[in-house]
């Protein structure tokens, strides 16, 4: 797959990361390999092979539905920026 | 021209699960901002979701419930989108292997019986609330709801018309609650719907450009807000115009809906398989367990209710309109009230006082053992019907103990027929101008003498003896 600035654009837009046009270029270029790392597994021949979405043999990882306490608001928001005591704070977003 | 109406549903259920689909939160309803949350629920790094069993066994529940072929090897992937409701900027749910496909649900409308075909059933989990605060420019984020578990179900476009679309979600309601697996409270959003509507000439085979609606709060904004996009697309066509596929929001307030201002419409979600949940793997004996263990539908109680009770088929609908109503009347019955005693008291009476209170049925207070009890007590004759429903109004709110009320303010029916042909007797001296009304063929007087003697005896005899009495001592 050829990665280009449309597509980075795109990928850019879709997390709503602004990128400078040097960043950009790297960022281009960067993908570009990567993808093309991705391709070797194209030389495979994968037929007859069924998809698979985990390496492991792990399977039914389940918790009891048994309540423990949450988080304490203070220490859940401490990280947070905007110093609000309540909520998170994000730029105003209108759908 | 002739146009048909063609609808589709994706119905959100929030399951009622103590805790979090993948953490131990809990999933109360409320409470105050970011007060039910962890590292796991608001997307902290290196936090790792783990599944929590009951969820999958409520949605298993439902599916089967609702017909679905279960998939005995399922999984999570991530639906990513860049939304502050999101702490992740992925919502985990399910595309490529959904727990359950290919179900059917039967509804009943004035129109007759239809099947409505469910294209798939998957689990996910809810996103956060965001209040936007237009005078600082933020969004603040409460993230208690994140990750409350949810069921996704997503019907064919089967659907005709507003009736169906209601009979068919409150054959889903009444499903999921008989079930356990969710309260379906709409004005709390334990379910929510989304409806995707297209118009087509008659006859049409292929389907039209739909609009996907969005914020609908009750039955009734579902029925109006269908009545009204169907209208708005038929016109648009026939002026000349086109249906535009986007996703509009219902105004209760306006009776509109109006396009929603997303800048992005062509939406991408770039699904991947979840690496950090392992896949689901579903034996046949825990399959097996599950069906073996499904409570009583509404449908099938009223099929036995029909059958074993002998109730009419609207007493039977009413009372399994409500599992707890459903409930009390099996628990009175069982302590021996005559199933339509039962019946009529809870139509009546109960509901009565309920819709007087706002109170739903399951947090009534009144049990069942007071309720057959006043039924025993006028079964008995020990109590007349309308002293009764005294008694009920007076033990209902503290379900109150029944005979001790009685015996309290002297209510129990008078028995002695002697009493009651004195005070007859006493009513018919004091008041001969009506005794002659009713010898001279004016029936409506003996009601008049009735009254008296029932006030005299302040209610406490039955009006039938009272009646009968009266009309011995009156003949000629």
């Amino acid at each position: 797959m050829k990665i280009d600035t449309d597509m980075v654009d795109y990928i850019a837009h879709l997390s709503r990361l602004e990128l400078q046009p040097g960043e950009k270029r790297a960022m281009t270029e960067e993908l570009e390999r990567i993808v093309a790392y991705m391709d070797v597994l194209d030389r495979l021949d994968t037929q007859g092979v069924e998809p698979m979405s985990h390496v492991f043999p792990v399977k039914n990882v389940l918790r009891e539905d048994e309540a423990a306490p949450s988080q304490h608001r203070e220490e859940l928001l401490a990280g947070s920026p905007g110093g609000d005591q309540e909520a998170f704070l994000a730029p105003r977003a209108v759908e | 021209m002739t146009w048909e109406t063609v609808i589709g549903l994706e119905t959100h259920v929030e399951l009622a699960t103590k805790t979090k689909i993948f953490c131990s939160c809990t999933t109360a309803f409320g409470g105050a901002p970011n007060t039910h949350c962890c590292p796991v629920c608001t997307g902290m790094p290196g936090t790792l979701p783990v599944l929590n069993r009951r969820v999958l066994e409520f949605a298993v529940k439902a599916a089967l419930a609702l017909n679905c072929q279960i998939a005995r090897h399922s999984r999570f992937d991530r639906k990513n989108y860049f939304y502050p409701d999101l702490p992740k900027a992925y919502q985990i749910s399910q595309l490529y292997l959904p727990i359950a496909r290919d179900g059917a649900v039967d509804i009943r409308t004035g129109a007759g019986d239809k099947t409505i075909h469910i294209h798939e059933l998957h689990m996910e989990e809810d996103a956060g609330k965001l209040v936007h605060d237009p005078w600082l420019g933020q969004t603040r984020a409460d993230y208690n709801r994140c990750g409350v578990p949810l069921i996704e179900i997503v019907t064919r476009p089967d659907f005709r018309t507003a009736e169906e679309v209601i009979a068919y979600l409150e054959k889903l309601k009444e499903t999921l609650v008989y079930l356990g697996v969710s309260d379906c409270k709409m004005q709390e959003g334990s379910l929510r719907c989304d409806v995707n509507l297209s118009v087509r000439p008659l006859g049409s085979g292929r389907l039209g450009t739909r609009t996907e609606m969005k914020n609908l709060n009750s039955f009734k904004a579902i029925a109006r807000a269908i009545r009204y996009e169907a209208r708005r697309q038929i016109e648009l066509i026939e002026e000349g115009g086109r249906v535009i596929q986007e996703t509009r929001r219902w105004d209760e307030n306006k009776d509109a809906s109006y396009a929603m201002r997303s800048k992005e419409d062509a939406q991408d979600y770039r699904y991947f398989p979840e690496p950090d949940l392992p896949p689901i793997q579903l034996s046949e004996d825990y399959l097996d367990a599950l069906r073996a263990a499904r409570p009583e539908l509404g449908e099938e109680k009223r099929a036995r209710y029909q059958a074993d009770y002998g109730l009419p088929r609207c007493d039977c609908e009413t009372i399994t309109s409500d599992r707890a109503l459903a409930a009390l009347f099996e628990e009175v019955t069982a302590l021996g009230a005559p199933p339509k005693q039962g019946a009529n008291w809870i139509m009546g009476e109960v509901l009565g006082a309920l819709s007087q209170r706002g109170m739903e049925p399951r947090d009534m207070p009144l049990t069942a053992p007071t309720l057959a009890r006043l039924i025993a007590l006028v079964g008995a004759g020990k109590l007349n019907r309308n002293t009764a429903v005294k008694v009920f109004e007076a033990v209902f709110d503290t379900d109150g103990d029944v005979d001790g009320y009685v015996a309290e303010h002297g209510l129990e029916q008078i028995g002695d027929d002697g009493l009651v042909r004195e005070a007859c007797a006493r009513a018919l001296a004091a008041n001969p101008r009506s005794a002659a009304d009713y010898r001279g063929g004016k029936e409506k007087a003996l009601g008049f003498l009735v009254g008296q003697v029932m006030r005299e005896l302040k209610g406490r005899a039955d009006p039938q003896a009272v009646n009968a009495a009266l009309r011995e001592l009156l003949a000629p």
